[in-house]
């Protein structure tokens, strides 16, 4: 029931549940907080939102309680709210002079300077001066690992970090120990946070307290030029906004979206920054002697051509990475098809993700906005807190909420959620498809299950086997489940991946795949930005590599073609629930380094099959022509066919194989080439490893 | 004065037999079942119709408060005994749970039943290890004689869980003892919701004081309307009252509700150390309350009405008295300590206010302040109360009020005479 209130004057009414803050929000009332946040429990200690209500004998801390809880007026007329008084004015002044006594005044050296919650409700509500003559108190820092930096003395005790690390993040190592004034924010141990999402407490602490370590009085915010970005770290795609100076980012930090990623995004997307700018390729490299010797492009791509002219169509193979934008793709897709090559694929070796089943055999149809409401969920080899950090925090969301169960077949690993752990292989798979487990019962009684099946499952030698049984286990839970509701998921873990298989990156008729094509089955090699695997089994094939990072696929190349990383170039990405995103360029590529598909438009002219565009513009127009879907921006997929892909996928057989479900990612911070260079990365891998050795690695439970 | 023959508390001097047979002399556990037979409503209605208030501090009306718990809801319902009894000056609790156990158990399975809650809990403070020792004797002896537990004699299964807890003060506000109970860390929640809507393990829950519960099988064996008749109007029944400092003979005592201070410190204390013209102050209700001079105590009762018309209260009738030898700034610097100390750190105004007030009073018990200061001492306490989550802030706030009210003139001179004798600070 709709509930009315007078808020300055202004009549208003609002919804049920509402909290008074968001009232007075609603009413255009802006009301000052520190400790309130939307997306964390209530804490209600700052104590800065306190508002007068008619009646009330106390002010009331207006983000703590809801309007259903305003005593009723004797005679039935509605409450009446101020928050412009004098005796609110007041009570911030209050609030603001105790927040400030044992605060330092240390703004000019301190790295929150001038995105600083404090400063700015300080000069909105706060008093001039201060009548505050004692010692101020002086606390500790923390080592709370590599990446928050700590100043404790800044603390103001919201305790927001200790909500999010408890809450989203779903690792209990930050707390509040002690009493009084000598309350202090703390991992107990000193020891470093284990979470992949820790970072994001930075973000949240509204003073300096907190703050990033890497990049640490690098920058001011107001030097920065912001570009609203996506993140291709994981196939989440994460809404970002990249902060440069100059030529180089300075920093990563998250941008609002609430289908995608809420606020938060995972510290390898965060703090992968200086990976772009260290082992990079600003040049182009020709093997001689066996040695990689700098080159010029006319150089390096008349050496290409030639090759490529020699080798013919059938012994010419393309492999695309991870990182690898829709517009390169498409571009040497073209090159390929015109060149009559049928040797190409996007995806890993053995993946047996097939675009000839229709979108939705492929990508994550429920959406992840959707968790929010789901009942159920099955995730086949797949561990989500590495694979997709911010989809896993989703998944906790939603737990921490109750109603939800969650079975799990592959690696026992900790996910921050309690979950069922059926077993660890296709025999548990088959079991559950069976109807032999008891969680099929709960798949068939939930309304709104999910099935997830991860790389861990499909990119096995005996892939398409469980596909098929994941395929019936969500055709068996879609016919109890919601109208509308979609069930079936494939989590990527590549952000290329989706758009390389809606552009139909994959072998042609009799053409070959990424395990032969790494394998020696061709002549000449071309890795987009491809270094997950293993070069060894190459052989003597003649590998050209175009990408960013001296990294595998670069250590072996004989030609390198340097690209530009994803925060240089403008390029499509879809993530794994096919959501298409454009990621935006923020920064040049460095030295010689070009566009990516600008090299490829470049080399298709000299092997005499010139590409028919000589803008971005002109390529994705046709690159939208021949796959619409990725003119969808901002669509996710949504379970369109799913009926019929998954109809398909389950109707695939083959030999089965009984191992056990092996994690697709062994390390969470090394996962690409960006990552791999990194030092941030390498030392968060090590601390990481040293802690699994010491077996401390624990779950929320 | 209170007549022997409407004593509650019959061997509150621990001078008979506390155990169970001793108790049952003195008449408890006498007809409990036919009590319990009148239904759980009877029960509310008797100690609505009392008059009873909260001895606690507040003063809330027990019974209403009792019939704020749902009736029929799918969760269990809980009692739980606030025995965390914290607040300097007050030590009636203790008495109860050493020498009186039984009228305590009696009144936890009565307050129980009336509330619908098979299970009670009682907090201990940290401190009290020998009071909780007795009492678990008692609870195992009403256990043994099928008094409580599962199927006892009542008719009414009931088990009580005793729970020591660690020894903070904030314990002792009932949100910050139901998060202790179970198993957090000692702070306030937030209200609304209340224990009654959502309390111990999310479950309906009262908290009560000791005394609060150890008087309702005395009210309902003898009336609602015989408890009513003693006191005064809105301030009925008895009370055990707790005299310390500059008096004769402290004690704890059962009185009257709205007896003169006078008469309870001349009659019961021995009075005045020095005789009454040697008083100075009283804090008349545990530390947390205003102190209140020597002039109005010539006329005040001690109930809750009186004393918060004096701009003090009657909080748990902890009284202290502080005869003319007191250096009552130095006392009130005491107590704001104890605050700062106590004050979890949960919200802004107590965590910062409360050192910052005991600053400021260390140095006007020197005198190294400014008069100004006293002005700002005001502006704090009154920045701190009314806006923290729980009534901690009030407790620290109102000592130092009530001193800056009542002893400014001290202050000041305190201020002048500091500075005269170093002359160069005052510049």
């Amino acid at each position: 029931m709709p509930k009315k209130l007078i808020i300055d004057g202004k009549e208003i009414e609002v919804a049920d549940g509402t909290t008074l803050l968001q009232a007075c929000e609603q009413a255009g009332s802006e009301i000052p907080r520190f400790c309130y946040h939307e997306r964390l429990s209530i804490a209600g200690n700052c104590r800065m939102c306190l508002v007068e209500v008619e009646g009330a004998p106390k002010p009331i801390a207006s983000c703590a309680q809801t309007v259903n809880e305003l005593r009723p007026n004797p005679d039935g007329s509605p409450n009446v709210v101020h928050t412009k008084s004098e005796t609110v004015k007041k009570a911030r002044e209050g609030v603001m002079e105790f927040l400030l006594i044992n605060h330092p005044l240390d703004c000019p050296i301190c790295d929150q300077g001038g995105e600083c919650d404090l400063q700015d409700q300080a000069m909105a509500f706060g008093i001039g001066g201060s009548r505050y003559h004692e010692n101020k108190r002086a606390v500790e820092d923390k080592y709370i690992g590599p990446l928050i930096k700590t100043m404790m003395t800044r603390c103001i005790h919201c305790t927001r970090c200790v909500r999010f690390m408890t809450e989203v993040a779903g690792v209990e190592e930050l707390g509040l120990i002690s009493r009084g004034e000598d309350a202090e924010i703390t991992t107990y141990l000193e020891k470093g946070i284990l979470s992949e999402m820790s970072a994001n407490a930075v973000d949240l602490c509204p003073v300096g307290a907190l703050t990033h370590r890497p990049w640490a009085h690098n920058a001011r915010p107001w030097e920065l030029r912001k570009t609203e970005s996506i993140d291709v770290m994981d196939a989440v795609g994460s809404n970002i906004r990249v902060d440069t100076r100059g030529a180089e980012v300075m920093r990563i930090l998250p941008r609002n979206n609430d289908a995608v990623n809420e606020e938060w995004i995972s510290d390898k997307t965060r703090h992968i920054v200086d990976g772009l700018r260290s082992q990079r390729l600003d040049q182009p490299y020709v093997r001689k002697d066996g040695r990689l010797v700098p080159a010029s492009w006319d150089e390096v791509l008349d050496l290409v051509a030639e090759r490529v002219k020699a080798a013919g169509p059938e012994k010419i193979g393309v492999v695309a990475g991870d990182l690898t934008g829709a517009e390169e793709m498409f571009a040497l897709k073209e090159l390929m098809d015109a060149l009559g090559g049928r040797n190409m694929d996007c995806r890993g070796p053995h993946e047996v993700l097939d675009p000839a089943a229709g979108r939705a055999g492929y990508v994550f149809n429920t959406t992840i906005d959707a968790i929010d409401d789901a009942d159920a969920i099955l995730i086949i080899g797949s561990n989500p807190r590495h694979e997709a950090a911010v989809l896993n925090a989703r998944i906790r969301g939603r737990w921490r909420r109750g109603g939800l169960q969650v079975g799990l077949i592959g690696v026992n690993a900790p996910l921050t959620y309690a979950v069922t752990h059926i077993g660890s292989g296709i025999q548990s798979l088959a079991d559950v498809a069976d109807g032999k487990h008891g969680f099929a019962k709960v798949l068939a009684d939930a309304k709104r299950p999910m099935v997830i099946v991860g790389a861990g499952a499909y990119g096995r030698e005996d892939g398409a086997v469980v596909m098929s049984l994941a395929a019936r286990i969500a055709e068996a839970a879609k016919k109890g489940a919601d109208e509308g509701w979609a069930v079936f998921n494939v989590l990527h873990t590549g952000a290329a991946r989706v758009a390389g298989l809606d552009l139909g990156f994959v072998p042609g008729e009799g053409g070959l795949a990424t395990a032969e094509m790494v394998s020696g089955g061709v002549d000449v090699l071309w890795l987009l930005g491809a270094d997950e695997f293993d070069v060894t089994a190459l052989g003597d094939t003649f590998v050209i590599y175009q990408g960013t990072h001296g990294d595998a696929g670069a250590h072996r190349a004989d030609v390198i073609l340097p690209g530009a990383a994803y925060t240089e170039k403008s390029a499509s990405y879809a993530n794994t629930e096919g959501r298409v995103q454009i990621a935006a360029r923020a920064v040049f590529p460095p030295g010689d380094a070009k566009e990516d598909w600008a090299i490829i438009r470049a080399l298709s002219s000299r092997v005499g099959h010139t590409l028919s565009y000589d803008t971005l513009g002109e390529l994705r127009a046709k690159m939208h022509k021949a796959a619409p879907v990725l003119a969808r921006i901002d669509e996710p997929h949504g379970g369109e066919g799913e009926v019929e892909a998954v109809a398909k996928l389950a109707n695939q057989g083959g030999m089965a194989d009984a191992t056990a479900f092996e994690p697709v990612i062994p390390d969470f911070y090394l996962t690409n080439p960006i990552a791999r260079a990194s030092a941030v990365m390498a030392e968060l891998s090590a601390l990481n490893k040293a802690a699994n050795a010491a077996g401390s690695l624990n779950a929320a439970e | 004065m209170l007549a022997d023959k409407d004593r509650i508390f019959r061997n509150i001097y621990g001078f008979h037999d506390s155990g169970l047979d001793g108790a049952k002399k003195r008449g408890s556990w006498d007809g409990t079942k036919l009590l319990i037979d009148q239904g759980h409503d009877w029960i509310i209605n008797e100690v609505k119709a009392s008059g009873l208030r909260g001895r606690g501090g507040a003063g809330f009306p027990t019974g209403l408060k009792w019939s704020f718990m749902p009736k029929n809801d799918p969760r269990p319902s809980y009692l739980v005994v606030n025995a965390d009894e914290s607040e300097p000056g007050s030590c009636k609790d203790r008495e109860i749970l050493r020498h009186e156990p039984h009228l305590l158990i009696e009144g936890m399975l009565l307050a129980s039943f009336a509330m619908r809650a098979h299970t009670a809990f009682i907090y201990f403070r940290g401190e009290y290890i020998r009071e909780r020792e007795r009492f678990q004797q008692a609870v195992d002896e009403a256990y043994a004689a099928n008094l409580i537990g599962k199927g006892n004699v009542h008719g009414w299964d009931f088990d009580i869980v005793v729970h020591h807890g660690g020894g903070a003060y904030i314990c002792g506000e009932e949100s910050a003892l139901i998060e202790s109970l179970e198993g957090k860390k000692g702070q306030p929640r937030l209200k609304p919701p209340f224990p009654a809507g959502c309390g111990l393990y999310g479950a309906p829950t009262t908290v009560n004081n000791v005394e609060s519960i150890a008087v309702v099988p005395d009210i309902l064996r003898r009336g609602g309307s015989w408890f009513a008749g003693l006191g005064k109007p809105n301030n009925t029944g008895t009370k055990l009252f707790q005299i310390s400092g500059h008096v004769e003979k402290p004690c704890v005592v059962e009185e009257e509700m709205g007896i003169p201070l006078k008469e309870l410190l001349d009659k019961h204390a021995g009075g005045v150390r020095g005789g009454w013209s040697n008083l100075l102050a009283v804090i008349p209700g545990g530390s947390s309350v205003p102190c209140i001079v020597a002039d109005t105590c010539e006329e005040i009762t001690m109930d809750f009405d009186a004393l918060s018309k004096a701009k003090s209260g009657l909080g748990t009738a902890g009284i202290i008295v502080m005869d003319k030898s007191t250096d009552v700034i130095k006392a009130i610097a005491r107590l704001s300590y104890f605050y700062k100390h106590e004050s979890c750190g949960q919200c802004t105004p107590c965590r910062e206010g409360c050192g910052w007030m005991w600053r400021v009073m260390e140095r006007m018990v020197e005198g190294s302040a400014s008069k100004s200061e006293i002005d700002l001492l005001w502006d704090v306490s009154k920045q701190v109360e009314g806006h923290t989550i729980c009534a901690l802030g009030d407790a620290a706030a109102w000592p130092v009020q009530g001193l800056i009210r009542n002893f400014r003139p001290l202050m000041e001179e305190r201020i002048d005479a500091y500075h005269k004798a170093h002359p160069q600070a005052a510049e």
